[in-house]
This record gives structure tokens, sequence and C-alpha cells, in this order.
């Protein structure tokens, strides 16, 4: 499989703390790659990176062939890769139905009547589609869960990086969540899932990589991640 | 079809009104209101749609104004052109401020604006000859037919800026435009991942806001015949845009209009009846009330009272 996305030594430093330390990483086109490590690992700041909500200071980030460290967020989302934010970061004055139409204006460039029938597809197979109409400051946590996931879907992704869209859901939420991201990658979506709940991220990546401390500690198959040393030492300590 | 409707009855009875015998002092203070609506729909653009709380309404104004004045001394432009040319500037104005401070947020962002007014103002200070700190006295050129004084003539200018900028407000709002704007201020993050490209978008809400507030200012120096630096770049204008954007409701196009005309006819009332300090005083007070009591303003009491009305 090609690479869809290629992380090339990328760092990040906040201040004199660096959040992420020339970490590489090749991400396939169709792949379910799981991305982990504990709190204040560089999670975060890696997909920021790759998202464009932050710039790196080093290194290349390369999409589809394509040099994109220097876009600006809204023109990456343009060329495929979107995301879910950790926090949701609904548009809380609008509806379910417009929050999805804002991406479908901005990157696939469709008029309301057009926007709102792909929308509206998008939300049913979310499970949304009764709350178009409702306002989204009135979801409840998973449907803004599921929100987050509906909003980024229509903006037309290659690549969705899913941001703990699973915190704090309960254990049949979990599964839903999860039915979701397996339909939209059966459909072709690569997708990037960051999880702190392992039992999740290991049942659906195909491939695992650990950050610690900014920096990659090691890769590999579900089953092999949870049975590093490595691992163990840097969520349970040493 | 039914907005533009009404908007060709406002103009149509704005011309009529200057027409008729109606008393001159109305025209004297309807002018000043109507400068409120379109300062106050122009600040809503930015303020009201994208979130971004601009202070420096009498700076944007006061570059109109001051355009007008240069053209007239200097070529004796007639209005069309001062006001054209007070746009372009206003214009100018907002996308230089938009570039230098718009990825500044919230209070940063507000604070800016603010010292955008002093440095405009410096600089009218100490130019002399556009009247520099003492001012300069106009005087105003003949009055066009059909209208028989010079303050009527100006109010139905006023009047057509005034339908100029709801109509451009308007636009913004039903457009993909104003649904980008929106989603900046819900939130900017999640507006650039979903492909807004935000700083772009608050630039045009920025510059536009800039050329009505331009635009705006350029009829006062006539209106006044005379031109001064301290009443020019008056905070009371930050107050008057901002304060009938909040009064009205800063949703919709609709609510600056309410507020300012509910704003600019009490102050014009109290002004008269009571005094002038008093009017200062009630504009605090009512922004205080709506503020804590009615945040959505008219509109959102409106809506809040009349739940089968959209």
């Amino acid at each position: 499989m090609a690479a869809l996305l290629e992380v090339n030594k990328v760092s990040k430093h906040f201040g004199g703390f660096t959040a992420l330390n020339a970490v590489s990483v090749e991400i396939a086109e169709g792949e379910r790659f799981g991305l982990i490590g504990p709190n204040g690992s560089g999670k975060t700041t890696l997909i920021n990176c790759i998202s464009g909500a932050l710039r790196n200071e080093s290194g290349a980030i390369i999409f589809q062939g394509r040099e994109v460290s220097r876009l600006a967020a809204f023109e990456r989302t343009r060329l495929g890769i979107a995301r879910s934010f950790q926090i949701p970061r609904p548009f809380r004055t609008m509806t379910v139905l417009e929050n999805l139409l804002v991406p479908t204006a901005y990157v696939g460039h469709l008029k309301d009547s057009e926007g709102e029938v792909e929308a509206m597809r998008i939300l049913s197979a979310m499970g949304l589609a009764d709350k178009a109409r409702t306002l989204a400051s009135q979801l409840s946590q998973v449907e803004l869960r599921k929100l987050e996931l509906a909003r980024a879907m229509a903006a037309r992704p290659k690549l969705l990086i899913s941001d703990e869209a699973m915190a704090g859901l309960a254990g049949a939420e979990v599964d839903e969540v999860l039915r979701i991201l397996f339909d939209l990658n059966a459909r072709g979506i690569t997708i990037i899932m960051i999880e702190h709940i392992m039992q999740a991220v290991m049942r659906f990546s195909q491939r695992v990589v650990c950050l610690d401390a900014g920096a990659i500690i090691c890769e590999g198959t579900p089953a092999s991640i949870v049975q590093n040393p490595n691992v163990q030492r840097a969520y349970l300590g040493a | 079809m039914r907005f533009w409707l009404s908007m060709a009855i406002l103009g149509a009875a704005a011309f009529g009104l200057a027409l008729s015998p109606a008393n001159e002092y109305f025209f004297y203070a309807a002018f000043v209101v109507l400068t409120y609506v379109v300062l106050a729909t122009a600040w809503n653009i930015l303020g009201g749609y994208a979130g971004y709380v601009n202070f420096g309404t009498p700076a944007f104004f006061g570059i109109g104004a001051y355009t007008a004045v240069l053209l007239f001394r200097w070529l004796q432009a007639p209005l069309g052109v001062q006001i054209a040319a007070a746009a372009l500037m206003g214009a100018l104005l907002g996308f230089g401020v938009g570039l230098l401070t718009l990825r500044l947020r919230g209070i940063f962002f507000a604070i800016a604006t603010v010292a955008v007014i002093f440095i405009m103002e410096t600089l009218m200070i100490n130019w002399r000859y556009v009247g520099g700190a003492q001012g300069l006295q106009l005087v105003r050129p003949e009055v066009i037919a059909p209208f028989s004084s010079y303050t009527r003539m100006l109010f139905v200018v006023m009047s057509a800026l005034a339908i100029g900028a709801i109509i451009i407000a308007r636009y913004i709002q039903d457009s993909w435009i104003g649904r980008g704007l929106r989603a900046v201020r819900d939130s900017e993050e999640a507006a650039e991942a979903s492909g807004v490209p935000t700083l772009r978008l608050k630039l045009l809400a920025c510059t536009v806001m800039g050329a009505l507030m331009g635009a705006a200012g350029a009829p006062m120096p006539m209106y006044l015949s005379f031109i001064e630096p301290a009443s020019t770049f008056n905070l009371s204008y930050t107050i008057g845009a901002l304060g009938s954007a909040i009064i009205g409701g800063m949703s919709h196009w609709l609510g600056p209009i309410i507020g300012a005309l509910l704003l600019g006819s009490l102050q014009q009332i109290i002004t008269v009846t009571i005094s002038g300090e008093v009017n200062v005083l009630v504009v605090g007070v009512l922004l205080v009330l709506f503020v804590v009591l009615a945040p959505e303003g008219v509109l959102g009491l409106a809506r809040r009272w009349l739940p089968s009305s959209k």
C-alpha cells in the first residue's frame, strides 16, 4: 500500500519544552492506525501539526506526495485531512444540520440544497438524523462526539483523525462510535485513532504507535504493543 | 421580495419626507439617527457575525470625515465623490488594521482597535491643512434642486447610505460568508478544520465594515459645517455602534437597525428635553440592563415573546 501520509522527523517545542522530538511515521492508504501514549506524550500536538492547527518547526509532513506543513489548516482540510476535536467544538449557535453545512459549503463548494442532502446522508449514517434541527448547544455528550465525526465527514476526508472521540463515553456508546469508525474505514477512509480506551484502540487498529515524551517508543500490531516492556513502563511507571 | 419592496418604500419615504414641509429639526435629528444605523449595521458585520468586538468605530468614521474634508478643500469635490473616497479609505484602514490585529483574539483585538483611534486622532491634530487641533470651518456649497435645504439633502444621502449598508449586511448574513463568520464566532479552530479560511473572512468583514463606517463619516463635516478631531474621534461613536447592536440584537441584520433607531431617537429626545449629559447616562444604564437581562437584545425578546415568528 502506498503511504497516504508521511510524517518525517517532525519536531515541535513550546518554549523550552520539547513536545515532539523528530517524530517519523508513515500511514498507508486505507489503514486503521492507532496512536497511544500517556498524558502529555505529544499525541494531540502531533495531530495538531498534521491538521495544521500548529506549525511544526522542523521536519516535513507529506500528504499524498505533497509537502503540507506550511499550509493553513483550512487548506489541509480541503486537501482531505479532517479531524475531530478531543473537547467537542460544535458551532453552538447553529443546528446540527447547519454545523455540517459549513464544510459542505467551504470544502465541497455545494449549494445549501445539495449540501443538505449530503449532510442528511451523513447524519443518518451516524444516527443523528432525528437531531438535524436541534441546536448543537442542546446535544448530549455522545451526540456531540458524533457531531464532531459527522462534521469531519462532511469535509469529504481521505484521512480522518479521531482525537479521543470516545473519551467519557459508556460501554455501549463506545461500541457505537467504534462501529461508525469501522464503517467509514470500510468506505476507504484512512483513520488515525487517538484513544485512551485501550480496549477500543486495540480492537480497532491494524497498527499502533506509542508516543512517550515526544518520541515514538514502539510500533507494531496491537498484540505486540501490549506486550512491549517500553509501553508498560510508559503507562505504569518503571 | 418583501425585503426589496420595504427598502424601496423606505427610500421613497425618505425622499418624500425631504420634499415635504416637515420641520427642519426633524431632518437635523434624523440624520444623526441614520448615521448610527449605518455605523451599527457596519459594526455588526465583524462584531455580531464574527464575534470580534471593535472599539475603533471613531477611527473608521473619522477617516471618512477627514477624507471628505480633504477632498472638499483641495478639489472642491462633490459629496458623491467624497463619500466614495471615504468608503475607499475606510476599507483600506479596515484591511490594514485587520491584517495587523485580526490574529489577536478577544480582549486583545478590542484593545488594539482602541489604539487605532488615538493614532488617527493624533495624526489629524498635527495636520494643519485639515484644521489641526483647532478644527476647520467649512462653507457648504449650494444645495442641489429639488431640496430646499442642505440638511434635507444630507438626510436623503444618509438614508441612501443606511439602505445600502442594510442590503450589504443582509447579503453577507445570508451568504456563505455569513455562515463562515458564524462558524468563526462559535469556534475558530473548528471553522478552520471545516475548511473555512478564517483570516481571509475576518479581513473581508473588517474591510466591508471599514468602508461602510468611512462612508458614514463623509457627510458629517458638511452636516456640521465644521470639523475638529476631538469630536470626530469621539468614543461616543464606539458606544453608539456597539450599544445599538447589543440593544437590538447581534445575531441578525435587523438587530442593529432596531437598536440604532431606539438608542439614537432616545438620545435625540433626551438631549432636547433634558440634557446632553443625562443622555450619556441613559445609554450606559440601557446597556447594562440589556447585557444583564436581555443579552440577545430586542430581537431575542421578540423571539421569546412571539415564538411563532422566526
